[in-house]
This record gives structure tokens, C-alpha cells and sequence, in this order.
């Protein structure tokens, strides 16, 4: 007797091409909100939005959509929790947009994400996310992990991938495992990991990040490598700049720790150096 | 930039993979993880594009379960790996591709079997296998140092070489290769394998 039988599993939607039917009688709601969440945007159907996005992103097109992509956002794991840092410039060319951009999105209090690239798909998304993470809450009587909620956005952009999604984005959190970092990007990629930066401003945020971390920091010593981190890659960078937004992550949720504008730290590093 | 690396011995498959994740320029991570168990004897490394290699090899683990479950016996090698190709075969036709390159290693009564999978969904089963850049360094040191019926040593050996080999004249960086092998008793972690120093010539 297979595994299957002994379950009760119904074989009547069984087929030889091992496809899952879901049948009224194993309806599962928790499952099937993974499916349902890639429905709150729909697509017209018998298009080829990949083909018909080309039109328009296409170099020798008529009708030219510029993506911003210019940001710096970081986020590392170390002994205290999780740290969040941020710039706050939004660009749209050459053109400084805003200086005053919200790039951490609070999802819950013990989940933040993080915006970089489309602005909308990261708020729209992270908001479905954020609906999707607070119905788990209230089905099962327990937050969600941070593993799952990463998962679950990683899932929904993965449905729209090829379809002009833009988004590169840290999911962070703290959970029964302890403290939590995914990378989820439009690509449908999910990276667990220790430290992280995205956006045009990655590349010298993870300089300075990389030269000065250590697990064992202190808060205060993380809080001011994120914020410094972030102030070089405004300096080198810019698409980035305006004020620094950090973020720590501890077991008793997220707090808000500071937003510092980049020119005050600009004329604060600069005496430090005399 | 990615490398997947099999070797058949005389009663195991050796995997390797480069434990690189890189976005554009920028290596986000390195050391991820690129193989998944499919069941207790049956193991993929997986290369290509992201999103779609988690994604598949997932999609392709889980339906492999729940075959066992439904029919109380497992897939052979042979039929997983086929079962694979024909779900590529099927993806490459339809609205989007999946951007996936595989090694495939199993084992089963009639001994251990390493099948060779690449995007276009053509299949092969081989001796020895190399996906990536890597097979350009290193499949002719396969061809000069295969045997068939090696030990676990031998085959370490020889995937040392390949690696050095590729740290050697590949201009990307590939600093660890994450190592499995699969026998008769299951999927065995030998952790990371790095390159042998070597002094400059």
C-alpha cells in the first residue's frame, strides 16, 4: 500500500503526467492563498506581455519607459539582530525625483523590506505581502516565518517574471528561529544570507560594509557601520543620497533607530578625519 | 559563469558545484547551495537562470515524492531524469522557457548512473560531465585522467584537479565547490572542496 492510500489521498485527479488536482473535497485555504495572491494584479489574457513590454523598453522605440534603478539600500545579520540601512533619493534620469522616500517598508512589526528598483512594484508587492503575511497570522494563531513571507513574495513575482517587474528587495524579520535576511528579486531569486546590499549603490556600500563587519558588533558599533556604509555609497553614488533611515531588528519586533541627513554626516566624518 | 561538475565511480556518483550566487558583477553569496535532493538516492545539480533553477528543481523534487506516494515505489534514475527532460522539452515550447542546465546522479540495482541535462532539454547519459565555462578547462583533464570504476579518493582527486584548474586559468573567481556523493547508502556531504595552492608558473 503506497503512502498515498494510507493518507487518503484522492487518486481520481491522478494521471500519468503527475499533475495535482485540487478537488473540492481536499480544499486546502492556506495552499491555495499562495495561488490566489498572484491574482490581486491580473494580466489580459491571450497576450504576450513579454512581447508587447519590448515594444516599449526597446532602445530604438519611440516611446521610451526609463525604470529608475538608482538606490542604495543594506541590511546584515550580527549578534544584536538585524540591522536596515537606507538612502531616501528618488531619481527618474537625471533628475532628483525626491530626497525624502520611505525605502524601508513596514510590513508588521517584526517584518520591514526594503525598495529598490520600481518603486511601485516594491510597495504594491510588499503590501499584497504584507495582506497575505497578516490572513496566515489570523488563520494559524502564530506570525508567519520569515522564510515563509520571503518565500511567498519570491513565488508571486516569480508568476510575473518576464513581465517588466523591477524590483530588488530585503526581507527581514525576526521569527522563532531567531533573526531572519532573504534577497528576493523580480528574477523569482530567494538568497538567505548574513549581509546584503542592493541597488547602484551596492557595489561601495559592500566596501565599507565588508571591511568593518564582524558577527560579534555591538548595536551601536552596527548601527554606525550601516549608517556609514550608506553615507559612502551616497557619496560615490549619484542616484543615492538625501537622509540615512536605520532600521534594527531585535526579538521584540523592529525599531526605528535613526534618519540622519547625508551632509550632516558628510561635515561629521570629515571633522572625525582632522 | 556557473560550473556543475559529475564524476561516475565504481558504486557512487560524485557531484560538485561552484557555490557562487552572482548578480550583474556583484557575488551576493558564496556558499550557496546548487544541489537538490530528489529522494534518498537521487540528487540534481542545478545551473542557469535564477529564479527558474529553485523554481524547476522544486517543482520537479516535490512531483518526484509524490509519485512515491501515489504508487509505493520510487522513480528510477533512468525514469527521473527522462520524467525531467520532458518537462523542459514541454517548457521550451510553451510562452516561457526554463533556463536550466542539470546534472542528474542516481543510483540504483543496476548501479550508479550520471545523466548530462542542458536548457535545450537534450539528454545523455555519460561518464563524467561538466557544465559551464569550467568544461572548457576541464573536460580534457577528464579525458586524460578517467578511469572507469574509480574509488572515492581517486574521483576527489580528479575533481581537485578540474577546480585547480579552473582557479588556475578561469578569469572568474570561483573560490569553493560544494561536494556530494550518492551510494548505496544515500546522499553523502563532503562539504567544500577548494583548490589546490599552487606556486606561479
Amino acid at each position: 500500500m503506497a503512502l498515498a492510500d494510507v493518507c487518503g489521498f484522492d487518486m481520481r485527479n491522478g494521471n500519468s503526467r503527475l499533475k495535482l488536482g485540487f478537488g473540492e473535497e481536499n480544499y486546502d485555504p492556506s495552499l491555495n492563498d499562495v495561488l490566489l495572491a498572484s491574482e490581486s494584479f491580473t494580466v489580459p489574457r491571450g497576450v504576450d506581455i513579454a512581447q508587447n513590454l519590448a515594444r516599449f523598453t526597446d532602445e530604438k522605440s519611440n516611446v521610451k519607459i526609463h525604470f529608475d534603478h538608482g538606490t542604495t539600500t543594506l541590511a546584515f545579520k550580527f549578534k544584536g539582530g538585524v540591522i536596515v540601512a537606507v538612502d531616501s533619493r528618488a531619481t527618474a534620469g537625471p533628475y532628483i525625483a525626491s530626497q525624502t522616500v520611505k525605502k524601508v517598508i513596514e510590513i508588521n512589526p517584526y517584518l520591514l523590506g526594503t525598495m529598490a528598483g520600481g518603486a511601485a512594484d516594491c510597495s504594491f508587492w510588499e503590501r499584497v505581502l504584507a495582506q497575505q503575511c497578516r490572513v496566515y497570522e489570523l488563520r494559524n494563531k502564530n506570525r508567519i516565518s520569515v522564510a515563509a513571507a520571503s518565500k511567498l513574495l519570491a513565488n508571486i513575482v516569480y508568476d510575473y517574471k518576464g513581465m517588466g517587474l523591477s524590483m530588488g528587495t530585503m526581507i527581514v524579520g525576526w521569527d522563532k528561529k531567531g533573526p531572519g535576511l532573504y534577497y528576493v528579486d523580480s528574477d523569482g531569486e530567494r538568497l538567505p544570507g548574513n549581509v546584503f546590499s542592493v541597488g547602484s549603490g551596492s557595489v561601495y556600500a559592500y566596501g565599507v560594509l565588508d571591511s568593518g563587519y564582524k558577527w560579534d558588533l555591538s548595536v551601536e558599533e552596527a548601527c554606525e557601520l550601516g549608517r556609514r556604509a550608506i553615507f559612502h555609497a551616497t557619496y560615490r553614488d549619484a542616484y543615492s543620497g538625501g537622509v540615512v533611515n536605520l532600521y534594527h531588528m531585535r526579538e521584540t519586533g523592529w525599531v526605528k533607530v535613526s534618519q540622519t541627513d547625508t551632509a550632516e554626516l558628510y561635515y561629521k566624518y570629515r571633522a572625525e578625519k582632522k | 559563469m556557473e560550473c556543475l561538475i559529475g564524476i561516475q565511480g565504481q558504486d557512487f556518483i560524485m557531484l560538485a558545484t561552484d557555490s557562487v550566487s552572482a548578480r550583474s558583477i556583484v557575488k551576493m553569496k558564496t556558499d550557496h547551495d546548487k544541489m537538490f535532493q530528489l529522494s534518498d538516492k537521487l540528487l540534481m545539480a542545478v545551473s542557469g537562470e535564477s529564479g527558474d533553477t529553485v523554481q524547476f528543481s522544486e517543482y520537479i523534487a516535490k512531483n518526484i515524492q509524490l509519485y512515491k506516494m501515489r504508487n509505493g515505489y520510487e522513480l528510477s534514475p533512468h525514469a527521473a531524469a527522462n520524467f525531467t527532460r520532458r518537462n523542459m522539452a514541454d517548457a521550451l515550447r510553451s510562452q516561457r522557457p526554463k533556463f536550466v542546465n542539470l546534472l542528474i546522479a542516481g543510483i540504483d540495482e543496476d548501479g550508479p548512473s550520471l545523466y548530462f541535462l542542458d536548457y535545450l532539454a537534450s539528454i545523455i547519459k555519460v561518464p563524467f560531465a561538466i557544465h559551464g565555462y569550467g568544461a572548457m578547462f576541464t573536460l580534457s583533464i577528464m579525458d586524460r585522467y578517467y578511469k572507469p570504476g574509480m574509488t572515492k579518493d581517486e574521483a576527489f582527486q580528479l575533481l581537485q584537479r578540474c577546480i585547480t584548474e579552473i582557479q588556475k586559468r578561469f578569469l572568474v573567481d570561483q573560490p569553493q565547490f560544494k561536494v556530494r556523493v550518492v551510494s548505496k547508502s544515500g546522499v553523502e556531504d563532503l562539504g567544500f572542496a577548494k583548490p589546490t595552492p599552487q606556486v606561479d608558473s
